[in-house]
């Protein structure tokens, strides 16, 4: 592993983007929870609903601020670290993160100002509208994100002229079948993300002993949500192994660990996979499950890593052990939800102080579940960057150094150490501060300065402070 | 081979955008390059006042270039993005400590030093490294099969230099019209005072810039031989400067920014007329670059919806926004 440009890039990639996507997909949870939330009240009319969403609006405008800022970074990296990629594919991959930005921009021109600012401005309905096409919007955002992404796993739709991937038919690019597992199950994991987060908030609340009704209703929402969504959540995560199954056979190999070719084939439930001597080391494996998992029956020949010639197989390590983080994190999160509405059932859920804690502390599992679960689809998929026809390492700007690279890599880690510890500072202050304050407009605040509503402030220039007005 | 209606489409959205970007964004980032100038706290929050509602929106535009070139012009953003890869590094650090510093600067009394000296250097690194890759481009790049061939720091010439300076100076010139425009009494005299300055200093570097570019590139010669017309623009340009001082001499509040407004218009004009239909100089044409109809017809309709409604949301928060701050319709 030397300290090349490519793998330097693929680093950079890597910290960038894992750092925006946390936003993104807390943003989209946040949104989709809120339009509940929101409906819920004006079903009811109960303002207690009312209190709880005017709290999680700032949450919601504060993870929306820090995605947008991350993510204009994620523009750029395709063309400064990718050139080769950029040029080659990039009448597919560039449209297709065109339309994102452009729904991007189309949501917060339009309905996100109506919901962070015009409360009071527009009728109740039509704000319960707004919030429900801002949660449709940033759902769409992910749409072309995913469309993108699936078509570099399963390319397809494409010819190949003067050695350029141009696009052939837009309706097979965008919606593959790969897309139709692959988006469902990335939303899926955005909804119980933050149905996690407003469980442990709620969990928080109660052990301090505070905003005791708010927190009630953030434990029953967030643990009834995700006792609902995991099943589901589950399902879909089977069909996505089912495609890479048959699409990314090498990929599947490298998940289970799988050296050599079996019949029948067992399942490696853990080990330390030792790469240099294609073998497992402290292996615990189950026999004839591996066919089982693959194959649906209990005698099927499944194809290892030495079935692909050596330049052709991905790493093992972190396909190995993020799937499985990936699915420990969901079985947690499907053991809290249950558990609590267990507990609920019984009329203890705000007494079990072992629940409570285990709850509050189960509040990371979502985004730890979405980076594992990405780093297994992303490192799983070389030595490819687009699978099967561009390879990662041919993929790379041609100019760049290893200097250059070390270099931004080096700047990147400083100045997102600094803004996002900023960012998530002023999350963590607001969750704890809790739904104390009305969640009135900041005066000077506009829709697309959503981090206005990082802290309580007089106005969102400070003029207030200087010239009392 | 003449470029296709698609490809001339997404070349007018893309020229467009990034003259909007250069007014709107140039106007905050002067704004900020004045902001290090000044000690004075009121003047700092009247600055900050006058731009808060607007900054972060005109940033959208250099994402709508940022994108538009990735999905329409692919070889100009691989080769752009190549050739440029620490400035655009510097311009994006730049950008999000501006940003941190906008909202984080009230509050926090202890950091507010930091901040402030964030959102001064930043304003300076951003408008800089644009000015200077517009130089480096002017001399040209080494494209190798569509991709940037050159080193690292290859952009970093005395005459990128040149062009970053002069930049620095023309977004400052936006950004105290704007303050002029914006603010009253001490302020607004402020800015007045500065303005004649940085009148004479953009006109200055516009000047050497121009006549080493007429010396060094053959392309801009007998380009502007066959559009004799494309004369007109750098006249337009030392007509706009000299209604920017007549303004600031009259103290006709609304002259100078729109003044200034007219000479990066003409500016930009001059360089369309001098590089057409080049969009990497003297290497990848529109035709080279566009990416094929299917692609760009597929972007078209996106592009339809989008473009306009982010248009009239701007010209929306510019409406809601108007006046002079200190009156009130501002922040209140």
């Amino acid at each position: 592993m030397d300290l090349d440009p490519v793998f330097l890039s693929r680093l950079q990639f890597a910290f960038v983007i894992s750092f925006h996507i946390i936003f993104p997909a807390f943003t989209i949870g946040l949104a989709a929870w809120l339009a509940t939330i929101e409906g819920a009240r004006l079903a009811t009319g109960n303002a207690l609903y009312r209190r709880v969403f005017d709290f999680w609006l700032k949450v919601f405008a504060v993870s929306f601020g820090m995605g947008v800022v991350t993510g204009i970074v994620m523009a750029f990296q395709f063309g400064t670290n990718w050139g080769v990629l950029a040029q080659k594919t990039g009448s597919i991959q560039g449209p297709l993160l065109g339309y994102e930005a452009f729904t991007a921009f189309l949501l917060e021109a339009t309905f996100f100002g109506v919901m962070l600012l015009g409360r009071q401005r527009v009728s109740p309905r039509f704000y319960f509208f707004a919030c429900c096409m801002v949660s449709l919007g940033t759902m769409f955002s992910s749409f072309w994100i995913l469309a993108n992404n699936s078509w570099m796993q399963v390319p397809l739709g494409h010819v190949i002229v003067d050695g350029k991937i141009i696009p052939a038919d837009w309706w097979s690019i965008v919606t593959g079948p790969i897309m139709r597992v692959r988006w469902p199950h990335m939303l899926l994991a955005a909804f119980l993300t933050t149905g996690m987060c407003v469980a442990a908030t709620g969990a928080w609340y109660v052990l301090r002993d505070v905003h005791r009704a708010e927190a009630r209703v953030m434990l029953n929402w967030g643990l009834g949500l995700v006792a609902v969504l995991i099943p589901i959540q589950l399902f879909f995560g089977h069909l996505t192994g089912l495609y890479v199954l048959k699409h990314q056979p090498a990929k599947f190999a490298a998940i289970e660990a799988r050296w050599k070719t079996q019949q029948p084939a067992s399942e490696v439930l853990i080990a330390i996979p030792d790469e240099a001597a294609e073998r497992n080391r402290f292996a615990i494996e189950i026999p004839k499950l591996g066919s089982f998992i693959a194959s649906g029956n209990w005698t099927a020949r499944e194809i290892g890593l030495e079935g692909f010639p050596a330049e052709d197989r991905p790493p093992v390590l972190v396909p190995f052990f993020g799937f499985r983080l990936m699915v420990g994190m969901g079985l947690i999160m499907l053991a809290v939800s249950w558990v609590g509405n267990f507990l609920r059932f019984r009329g203890q859920l705000e007494t079990a102080r072992w629940f409570l804690w285990g709850t509050f502390l189960a509040f990371p599992t979502g985004f730890i579940a979405i980076l594992t679960g990405w780093y297994t689809a992303e490192v799983g998929r070389q030595p490819w960057v687009v699978y099967g026809l561009l390879r990662t390492k041919d993929a790379v700007t041609p100019s760049l150094t290893s200097g250059d690279v070390l270099f931004s890599l080096t700047g990147y880690v400083l100045v997102y150490a600094v803004f996002v510890s900023f960012g998530v500072y002023y999350i963590y202050k607001l969750l704890r501060e809790g739904p104390t304050v009305d969640g009135k407009a900041i005066p000077g605040a506009t829709g697309n300065r959503p981090l206005a509503f990082a802290d309580t402030a007089k106005s969102a220039t400070g003029v207030g402070l200087h010239r009392g007005g | 081979m003449e470029p296709s209606n698609l490809a001339l489409f997404w070349a007018a959205v893309l020229a467009c955008s990034v003259l909007l970007y250069v007014i709107l964004d140039g106007f905050d980032l002067g704004v900020g390059v004045l902001f290090g100038l000044t000690k004075n706290e009121t003047h700092r929050a009247s600055m900050m006042d006058a731009i808060a509602p607007f900054w972060d929106g005109n940033e959208t535009w250099l994402v709508v270039v940022g994108a538009g070139l990735f999905a329409a012009f692919p070889d100009v953003y691989a080769v752009f993005l190549g050739a440029f890869y620490l400035p655009v590094l510097l311009m994006l650090f730049g950008l999000i400590f501006r940003g941190i510093a906008f909202e984080f600067r009230y509050r926090s009394e202890r950091m507010r030093r930091v901040w402030d000296g964030g959102l001064f250097l930043g304003s300076i690194v951003v408008a800089f490294v644009q000015g200077a890759a517009l130089g480096a481009m002017i001399r040209g790049i080494p494209v190798v099969n569509g991709q940037y061939a050159g080193s690292p720091v290859g952009w970093l010439h005395p005459f990128a230099i040149l062009t970053g300076i002069g930049l620095v100076l023309g977004y400052a010139l936006l950004g105290a019209g704007w303050l002029v425009l914006k603010s009253e009494g001490e302020l607004r005299d402020w800015a007045y005072r500065r303005i004649r300055w940085l009148t004479f200093g953009v006109l200055a570097a516009l000047f050497l810039a121009f006549t080493l570019t007429f010396d060094y590139s053959i392309l801009v010669r007998s380009n502007l031989q066959e559009r004799p017309w494309g004369f007109a623009f750098p006249a337009l340009g030392v007509a706009a400067l000299a209604g920017i001082l007549i303004g600031a001499r009259k103290k006709r509040d609304g002259l100078p920014f729109s003044m200034t407004v007219l000479f990066f218009v003409a500016a930009f004009l001059s360089l369309g007329v001098m590089f057409w239909p080049y969009m990497i100089p003297y290497s990848i044409t529109v035709v080279d670059a566009a990416a094929p109809d299917a692609s760009l017809g597929f972007l078209f309709y996106g592009g339809v919806v989008v473009l306009p409604v982010i248009a009239i949301y701007t010209i929306g928060v510019y409406w809601v926004f108007r006046g002079k701050v200190s009156k009130g319709t501002g922040s209140q």
